[in-house]
């Protein structure tokens, strides 16, 4: 059972990553537009070259 | 825009992230270059972010330009002094419906930060639950003594600071209503967290076999799904209603006692003040001309079509709009005693009725509340006399409210909102009331305003072709050099025919009478039917044009809005009442309801008996809609039972609407009755299942058979099951 003792650091650790990176992208105003977001890649603007 | 991607700052807690920092906050302020923000009520698909983003960006002084799909709204950065106006010109050239907001005031209100620290707890709580189900998952499966043991001091530590954390939202809640000596919703809900913290506490200190860390956490975790969901609708309806608040600026030329003119805020006007309004402003205080003449258009605030002719001597309102003419005023009443005001009031009063409706909701939780109370403590005391063991009890009594608790009637109702509330954004409306679907699917009554709202409030010229291309030229080239709204149907109507004005020179504008220009070496004039020799008006709506071949009418006529006669027969067909209400003449309307079928109208009803007819309606047991756009509409809006109004509305009668119509067309509303009816059916089916699920937990809770197991499988399948019933909305069309 000793093996517990790495377990679980490791696994809340890693759970503790996905939280930081939610919050990570509540932060950088991802939701602010779900419908917007999910329908620009759709958009064949600046298909040939980067967005200046 | 490259602002978008913010770096991330460490956080000492992340209740800080729901603060804007200054830093970001300026960033987003727009202090080096101004923002112009647009509602576009129309975009729907990528192909329409493409064409706005193209089109604003090939604007001069637009530096960049974000599309909102969700929001419907456009974000521009400018250079200094870009005006909307032409941004909006060259949107609807493309296509695109698009209105200004208030810039500092979405600025001000920055992004949702309500809505953040919810969807932030959400994740906290999220986060915890799963940790300490996993946890949870070792000691279902076996684990003993000192293992046991260590997992639920581990799952302590996790949700200890968790809850803490992420219900604050309800601990405030229920301590508002404990205060106030009232149980809501929210009181169970924090007694059940709280007792199966300190029972599993307990229960760890001791070594005992169950302990409710992951109920607690999954409970707090659906129920902040339900916030956040209620959260989100709400708020996205009202911050697009607060965008709809045009910009009008508060501000009126007062004429100084030394014949100068300064420009005061209509806080600092006195009454005796002289104030000059500009020809196309609107009239900022009631008061009496003293000099000038002009034509003045009522629609806001009577419903009448036809412009009223202004001179000295004559009493103005506050709200009116001034055509033609430049006028004097002296002030009569200011501030809160003009009749604009005390609109306002009479609708406050109107509104107060109305807050007797009783939400679904708050039925269940009146129903609820008391009994789970009752229940939990019966079962404590019960398991306490017949075993005389406390902590036995105290088990037996946390798990019959953890059981009890509310997950799936907390998620009940908002997820079906969220739902109905989804599609009918879809459909270019939105909710703006919590409370409003429950009331839209009552409706017996539908009662409707006429100017603006079954019309569009603007007149067409009738049968242009009866009239001479000739004198259709002179018309167009008199009426083009004019504001006023007939003149300028006149004209757009004469160049869509295709005929190019003839040419006229030395054109005067007469205010508050008409045109006058020379043609072929002879005065013609365009106006008032005395002032062109037609020796008299009649009741149409109208204007004449002298030429020296005689005198011509051109009669008027408003359009129906789109959508308007099928709306009508769906609501007639659905065995509804439709009622015509109208502050215009009585032949404007009797044409308009004989053109749609409405059996039941009057004409020149004054805004109060508006709201008397639709108070006598409600006394003889009917539920009104009421449909309207005018100031004059507004107490009416506020007294029926629920109320709908287009976005081209004045400000009070949309502020006083529970739904407000986004696109030109009115055929939306006969879905939003449809889905509401649907919404409701699906609120009391969620109820029904919430209480099936409680009357087999609970026989087992109290019998002590709620093992942490149960408690956690019982709670996800009906969360689930209210969900996805939820879903149910109808087919999606």
């Amino acid at each position: 059972m000793s093996v517990l003792t790495y377990l679980i650091p490791i696994s809340l650790t890693l759970g503790a990553v996905g939280l930081l990176g939610f919050l990570y992208t509540v932060r950088a105003n991802q939701y602010d537009d779900p419908e917007g977001d999910s329908r620009r890649p759709l958009s064949p603007d600046w298909d040939d070259q980067p967005k200046p | 825009m490259t602002a978008q991607a913010l770096p991330l700052r460490a956080a000492a807690c992340p209740g800080c992230l729901a603060v804007p920092d200054p830093e970001t906050s300026a960033q987003a302020g727009g202090v080096v270059a101004p923002r112009i923000t647009l509602s576009l009520p129309g975009i729907h698909c990528q192909g329409c972010i493409s064409g706005v983003e193209s089109a604003l960006a090939a604007q001069p002084g637009v530096h960049s330009a974000r599309v909102n799909l969700t929001l419907k709204r456009a974000l521009i950065e400018a250079e200094p002094g870009t005006e909307a106006e032409p941004l909006i010109a060259a949107l609807a050239a493309a296509g695109y419906e698009a209105r200004e907001l208030d810039s500092d005031l979405i600025v001000a209100s920055g992004p949702d930060a309500a809505g953040r620290a919810l969807m932030v707890r959400l994740a906290v709580s999220g986060f915890a639950a799963m940790n300490v189900m996993l946890l949870s998952v070792a000691v279902w499966s076996g684990a003993e003594a000192a293992t046991r043991d260590m997992f639920h001091w581990i799952s302590a530590a996790i949700t200890l600071p968790a809850i803490a954390y992420a219900a604050q939202p309800f601990f405030a809640s229920a301590w508002v209503a404990l205060r106030a000596g009232r149980l809501n919703m929210d009181v169970p809900i924090v007694l059940a967290i709280l007792l199966s913290l300190v029972t599993s506490v307990g229960e760890t200190a001791m070594s005992g076999p169950h302990a409710y860390f992951d109920a607690a956490l999954t409970l707090t975790f659906f129920l902040l799904a339900g916030r956040y969901l209620d959260h989100r609708a709400r708020a996205a309806a009202r911050s697009a209603a607060r965008d709809l608040t045009a910009l009008e600026v508060p501000r009126a030329l007062r004429r100084e006692e030394d014949g100068t003119e300064t420009r005061v805020a209509l806080a600092d006007l006195a009454v005796g003040d002289v104030i000059r309004v500009l020809p196309g402003a609107r009239v900022p205080v009631d008061g009496v001309v003293i000099e000038g003449a002009s034509e003045i258009d009522r629609a806001l605030l009577t419903g009448e079509t036809t412009p009223m002719p202004a001179k000295a001597g004559q009493q103005l309102c506050a709200g009116e709009l001034n055509l033609t003419g430049a006028l004097l005023l002296r002030a009569t009443a200011v501030g809160a005693d003009t009749s604009l005001r005390q609109m306002t009031e009479l609708v406050a009063m109107a509104e107060s009725g109305r807050a007797n409706y009783a939400p679904l909701a708050d039925a269940a939780a009146r129903l609820y509340a008391p009994g789970v109370h009752i229940l939990s403590a019966l079962a404590f005391a019960g398991w306490y006399l017949y075993s005389g063991d406390l902590r036995i009890a105290l088990n037996i009594a946390a798990a019959v409210l953890i059981i009890t608790c509310p997950c799936a009637l907390g998620l009940a109702v908002p997820a079906v909102t969220t739902a109905a509330a989804g599609r009918l954004f879809r459909k270019g409306l939105l909710v703006k009331s919590a409370t409003a679907l429950e009331r839209l699917a009552q409706v017996d009554t539908v009662v409707f305003d006429k100017t603006g709202t079954l019309t569009d409030g603007t007149p067409l010229p009738e049968a242009l072709d009866s009239h001479e291309p000739e004198t259709l030229a002179v018309a167009a080239a008199l009426a083009g050099a004019s504001t006023h709204p007939l003149a300028r149907a006149l004209a757009a109507a004469i160049a869509a025919r295709g005929i190019a004005p003839a040419l006229v020179s030395d054109i005067r504008e007469h205010p508050g009478y008409g045109i006058e220009g020379t043609w072929q070496g002879k005065p013609v004039r365009l106006g008032r039917a005395e002032w062109a020799g037609a020796g008299h008006s009649g009741a149409d709506t109208a204007t004449w044009l002298a030429t020296p071949a005689g005198v011509t009418a051109f009669r008027f006529q408003d359009t129906l809005r789109e959508g308007a006669a099928e709306l009508v027969r769906v609501l007639v067909d659905d065995g509804k009442t439709v009622v015509l209400l109208s502050g215009d003449r009585s032949e404007a309307v009797q044409q308009v309801a004989e053109q749609l079928g409405i059996d039941t109208w009057r004409a020149e009803v004054s805004p109060s008996e508006k709201a008397g007819a639709i108070e006598s309606l409600a006394q003889a047991g009917k539920r009104v809609l009421m449909v309207g756009d005018g100031l004059n509409d507004t107490v009416a809006l506020a007294a029926a039972h629920v109320s709908i109004s287009p976005a081209s509305a004045a400000d009070a009668a949309r502020s006083a609407s529970d739904i407000v119509l986004l696109g030109s067309s009115l055929a939306p509303i006969a879905e939003a009755c449809r889905i509401s009816r649907k919404a409701t059916a699906r609120i009391r089916e969620n109820f029904q299942l919430a209480t099936l699920y409680n009357v087999v937990a609970v026989p087992l809770a109290i019998a002590g058979l709620a093992t942490p197991l149960v408690a956690a499988l019982a709670m996800s399948t009906s969360s689930l099951t209210v969900s996805v019933n939820a879903l149910r909305l109808g087919p999606r069309r």
